[in-house]
């Protein structure tokens, strides 16, 4: 039987807010356990919680960017349960009425083609805090200085059919929410996490199969594997006669494996009821407005923009927009270099991302400025060195050695372009290959090159190529 | 509506509140009881009416996104049955 | 010094007539001396009232003083005060001693009002007689064998036995009023959101509203002048001006319109407390105000709806308490589940209980529609019902409960007859309006004379007009100003 594969996510994007959702206690990353959590943050008797006006904000703007409707109105509403790191015994979250609905997201698949995700809803809503199963006695350690940080909930349409449109989806909103400057995406410190829905079902079959939710899968790699294992985990287990349980598992990276969850199955109920400590939150067309003329150009757009304005090929926009920091270290590239887009994105897409592959390294943290790698990109376009020897000054400037105008004067890479210089050179080769002159002048044609090469030897590779071609020819002719 | 022990016994289960044997039949009573006088409510039509969650018909103040509390984790924790390095404590979670 | 009004005292320490550390030692005096026949105290904060006396003579000394300042009183126990015990009257926070201070706790102590103690009160507010506290039920000071009303019963017999010159207190569904009513004293509940519910232990968070406890409407309009007021902490607070509640107590009741619901007449209420409502009714029509009959249609309905809404509000308000952070927690808890289970189960009392199961069933799966959903349309139509007598009167009158304090135990075993002592308090909660309790007058109890409380409701953020009327009357009878045996 032919299997389709059915996937939606539900991914959280932990908010850049400065303080808490809800409490002005600060969201910064790996402080002292619980020195970040205030008495709201607690749950102590008797607070209350406040809305922070930048998270919805920052709801706004994904809405805005996503196509969505932004809800004129939305409400909070309590999920109740029990768990040490949830402090109040519920979770403020969106329910009915959440902040952001019925938007759309188009991803690019390897083979060139693209589809659009449709995205049911994006709701905000308050973290949990973290449990340590360290070696206390035996004991769990409660940390809740995460609890309270703004989340932003975005749940996917089931529209994902394989593990690799999921990754581009996933992808697609990491890099949308930094373009958006709401969500740092680091997802190792937990800032951007994924929930996958996995189903199978018969190709044709009209009706989605029974689910199962993978819980918490925090890197890109992982989503792909986790999914795939899972896909054939079901497939398996209905082929050999069973069912599949709707059920949360969890992925096991080291055996590659996902495992049912049985702890947090037992009969949820929820228990949602509006929160009456929050009143309904009512979104102004002025205040969308406003957000709207702060948003930035959007991945698609700009995109759009390279291939349009700079000429750049489909491939090159799509690499270099991919992130947010990617496409603003190009425009600078570009800019530093006088305009000159096809070559800064030859540039950036080419030696610059290779070497930064190979390194192992992020964009940010590049020794090559994007001021320095323009800078010689205006080299080679004012003809001080040419693109040869531009990949000898890249390799240097990488190595630290200093800014290209630095490289070029330190190693003497300028470009002869004095003709009254290169000309005794060729007189001397030409005088020295008597042979190979005969040869070219009877009509092998194919000598020129030698001639060049001989030239480039003789400069280190300095003289200027045109030229070069220009006097071989006129003093070859005879 | 009545309720029976096993109803409240899944009702004391979800909000985690340890009932002993020998005051479940008081707690059937009691609950159905109340349940019978929150009966009355059904007799009321009701379609169409817009839900009331609040007094007063306003809506959400949005704060300025400023860190305005600073560490009281000694303070804070001094209620705490049980603390360590920082952390509460709370008996083996298991996954 | 005991019997003096808040005017009075304000005068009398703006004068120099006595320093609030003479007036603050003397209360504490007095509650040393009768407290402990009347149970009203969870926490006698002594060392602390006089050294905020101190500060208060200072600041009088250093002519920093306001109307209150050196005025001594008591807070509800549900009211969280830093480094103070705050059990809420219960087991589970016997041993909470709250890290800050409420908005209404930080309010009074900027007004220079030093605090005698922490008022004994229905477990979580839950109640109406004071009997579910784990400390042990309040005795009415008018007839120690009956119950002061709850749930703020603590508040209201200190008022009426003179051990604090006034008091905080919380309503949920008229925990305010019926003890008021009860004890003989002044309570005034104000309109939803006008005081800050930050800081103070949530009962159910749409219904809860803090208020004074006094002798008179005016000592009340003094207290509500530093209660009042927008609190960024809390966004269910109003932004709308204070006014000054003092200031219009003095004006007539010359065609007040007055409303009374025919509902609030009828089956349930006791003949006697019936005629001691009808006699201060007629007395306002003396005062030149215009009685008109209306109609609360949906009345009924508000104690079916108020034991949905609040219970479920209650079982996610209370799901904190989990003996992790804060408060009780079992002995030697076996795993997780074990903990959760019995620390709650051993840390909340029987009607604590009751009302977390009720309110978890109500809002579980299959139940929404049918309880919560229908119970918040019902508030709806319980609204709509006084907005529209609102547009013909100016008030609305009527018993505050139905019957005088009744012996201690005789509705303990029976919640639902113990839930009907609120049959006239709870709509006015539910629609979010102020509402009032004063002495109406008397009935013959088997130990002497016991208060009938008078019932005022008035449109949102209409305290002032309710004070005002309210002190007209008290001007005109002196019901208020009655002191039961054996403590005058």
């Amino acid at each position: 039987m032919n299997w389709e594969v059915v996937i939606g996510l539900e991914i959280h994007a932990q908010l850049a807010t400065k303080s808490k959702i809800f409490s002005g206690a600060s969201t910064a990353y790996g402080a002292e356990p619980n020195t970040q959590a205030c008495a709201v943050d607690l749950g102590l008797p008797g607070v209350l919680p406040v809305l922070n006006k930048e998270a919805v904000r920052m709801a706004a703007r994904f809405g805005l960017a996503i196509g969505a409707n932004v809800a004129r109105r939305s409400v909070f509403a309590r999920k109740n349960y029990f768990y040490p790191d949830l402090p109040k015994g519920y979770q403020i979250s969106q329910m009915a009425l959440p902040i952001v609905e019925a938007g759309r997201l188009e991803i690019e698949l390897e083979d060139g083609s693209s589809k659009i995700i449709g995205i049911t809803r994006a709701h905000l809503e308050e973290d949990a805090g973290k449990s340590m199963h360290g070696d206390f006695h035996g004991m769990t350690g409660v940390d809740l200085n995460r609890a309270g940080t703004p989340l932003l909930e975005i749940v996917s349409e089931p529209d994902m059919r394989s593990a690799k449109e999921a990754v581009a989806y996933m992808k697609k909103i990491h890099s949308l929410v930094q373009y958006l400057e709401i969500c740092d995406g680091n997802m190792q410190e937990g800032s951007f996490r994924c929930d996958a829905n996995v189903s199978v079902r018969p190709v044709g079959q009209e009706e989605y199969g029974t689910r199962a939710e993978l819980k918490n899968i925090n890197s890109f790699r992982f989503v792909e594997k986790a999914i795939d294992i899972e896909v054939e985990r079901q497939i398996d287990l209905i082929e050999a006669g069973g069912k599949v349980v709707q059920e949360t598992r969890l992925y096991d990276s080291d055996k590659n494996e996902t495992r049912s969850m049985r702890s947090k199955e037992e009969a949820n109920d929820y228990r949602y009821f509006p929160d009456p400590d929050l009143l309904p939150v009512v979104i102004e067309e002025s205040f969308l407005t406003e957000v709207k003329s702060t948003l930035p150009e959007l991945p698609d757009e700009k995109r759009q923009r390279f291939v349009q304005e700079l000429f750049l090929s489909n491939y090159d926009a799509g690499v270099l927009t991919a992130s947010r920091e990617l496409a603003d270290y190009f425009e600078l590239v570009t800019e530093v270099a006088g305009g000159e887009a096809k070559l800064a994105a030859n540039w950036v897409a080419g030696d610059l991302m290779g070497a930064l592959n190979k390194a192992g390294q992020e964009i940010a943290e590049s020794p090559v400025s994007a001021e320095m790698l323009g800078g010689m990109i205006k080299r080679i376009q004012d003809n001080t060195i040419s693109g040869k020897i531009a990949k000898e000054v890249f390799d240097a400037m990488w190595q630290g050695e200093g800014d290209a105008d630095t490289v070029i004067a330190a190693r003497g890479l300028k470009q002869i372009t004095d003709t009254s210089a290169i000309e005794p050179i060729i007189d001397n080769i030409i005088a020295n290959n008597p042979g190979q002159v005969e040869q070219y002048r009877s009509g092998k044609d194919k000598l020129f090159g030698f001639f060049v090469g001989q030239v480039m030897k003789a400069t280190q590779g300095k003289a200027n190529p045109q030229q070069v071609n220009e006097l071989l020819r006129q003093k070859l002719s005879g | 509506m009545s309720l029976g022990k096993e109803d409240i016994e899944k009702i004391a289960h979800l909000a985690r509140l340890g009932i002993n044997d020998a005051d479940v039949p008081g707690y059937v009573r009691n609950l159905s009881d109340i349940l019978g006088l929150v009966e009355q409510m059904s007799a009321v039509e009701t379609s169409g009416v817009t839900p009331m969650a609040h007094p007063l018909d306003a809506r959400q103040r949005l704060r300025a996104d400023e860190v305005t509390e600073i560490n009281q984790r000694e303070q804070l924790q001094a209620n705490a049955p049980q603390v360590e390095a920082g952390l509460f404590l709370v008996p083996q979670v298991i996954e | 010094m005991h019997n003096k009004s808040i005017a009075e005292l304000s005068q009398g320490l703006a004068s120099g007539d006595f320093s609030s550390i003479e007036l603050t030692r003397a209360y504490l005096e007095r509650i040393e001396t009768h407290n402990a026949g009347l149970n009203a105290l969870i926490s006698v904060t002594a060392e602390e009232a006089m050294a905020a006396a101190q500060l208060a003579d200072q600041t009088r000394q250093a002519g920093n003083a306001g109307p209150l300042t050196g005025v001594p009183l008591v807070y509800k126990d549900i009211f969280c005060t830093d480094g103070v015990k705050t059990s809420c009257g219960s087991k589970i926070l016997d041993n909470f001693i709250a890290p800050y201070d409420a908005t209404v706790v930080a309010k009074c102590k900027t007004a220079g009002m030093p605090m005698l103690g922490k008022a004994n009160m229905d477990e979580f507010a839950m109640g109406s007689s004071n009997e579910t506290s784990f400390y042990g039920p309040v005795k009415n000071p008018w007839d120690t064998e009956t119950v002061p009303g709850g749930s703020s019963g603590g508040s209201a017999a200190l008022v009426a036995a003179r051990l604090t010159p006034i008091a905080t207190g919380t309503d949920t569904g008229g925990s305010i009023r019926q003890p008021a009513a009860l004890c003989g004293i002044t309570g005034l509940k104000p309109t939803y959101g006008r005081v800050s519910r930050y800081g103070m232990v949530a009962f159910a968070s749409s219904l809860d509203q803090a208020g004074p406890m006094a002798r008179s409407a005016e000592d009340a309009a003094w207290l509500l002048n530093v209660m009042a007021g927008f609190d960024e902490h809390d966004s269910t607070s109003v932004e709308r001006e204070v006014p000054d509640y003092t200031a219009h107590l003095n004006t007539d009741l010359q065609g007040l319109k007055i409303g009374l619901p025919k509902e609030y007449f009828g089956e349930g209420l006791d003949a006697e407390v019936g005629r001691v409502v009808d006699a201060a009714i007629r007395q306002y029509q003396q005062m030149g105000a215009e009685l008109m009959e209306i109609s609360l249609p949906n009345s009924h309905l508000s104690v079916p709806t108020y034991y949905v809404v609040a219970p479920a509000e209650c079982s996610s308000n209370l799901s904190r308490f989990d003996g992790v952070r804060f408060g009780y927690r079992c002995e030697d808890p076996q795993d997780l589940e074990d903990l959760y289970k019995r620390s709650r189960g051993e840390g909340f009392g029987a009607e604590v209980k009751r009302r977390i199961m009720i309110g978890t069933y109500a809002l579980s799966a299959g139940y929404y529609d049918a309880y919560y959903l229908k119970a918040q349309q019902l508030r709806q139509l319980i609204s709509d019902d006084f907005k529209r007598a609102f547009e013909k009167v100016d008030v609305i009158m009527g018993p505050t409960a139905p019957d005088v304090a009744f012996k201690l135990g005789a509705k303990a075993s029976d919640p639902v007859s113990m839930y009907l002592s609120d049959i006239y308090t709870i709509a006015t909660n539910l629609a979010g309006l102020p509402g009032m309790s004063i002495p109406a007058g008397f009935v013959a109890g088997n130990k002497g004379d016991m208060p009938v409380g008078l019932q005022i409701i008035g449109n949102y953020f209409d305290e002032s007009r309710l004070l005002n009327v309210a002190h007209q009357f008290q001007l005109s009878t002196n019901w208020h100003q009655r002191v039961p045996e054996g403590f005058e």
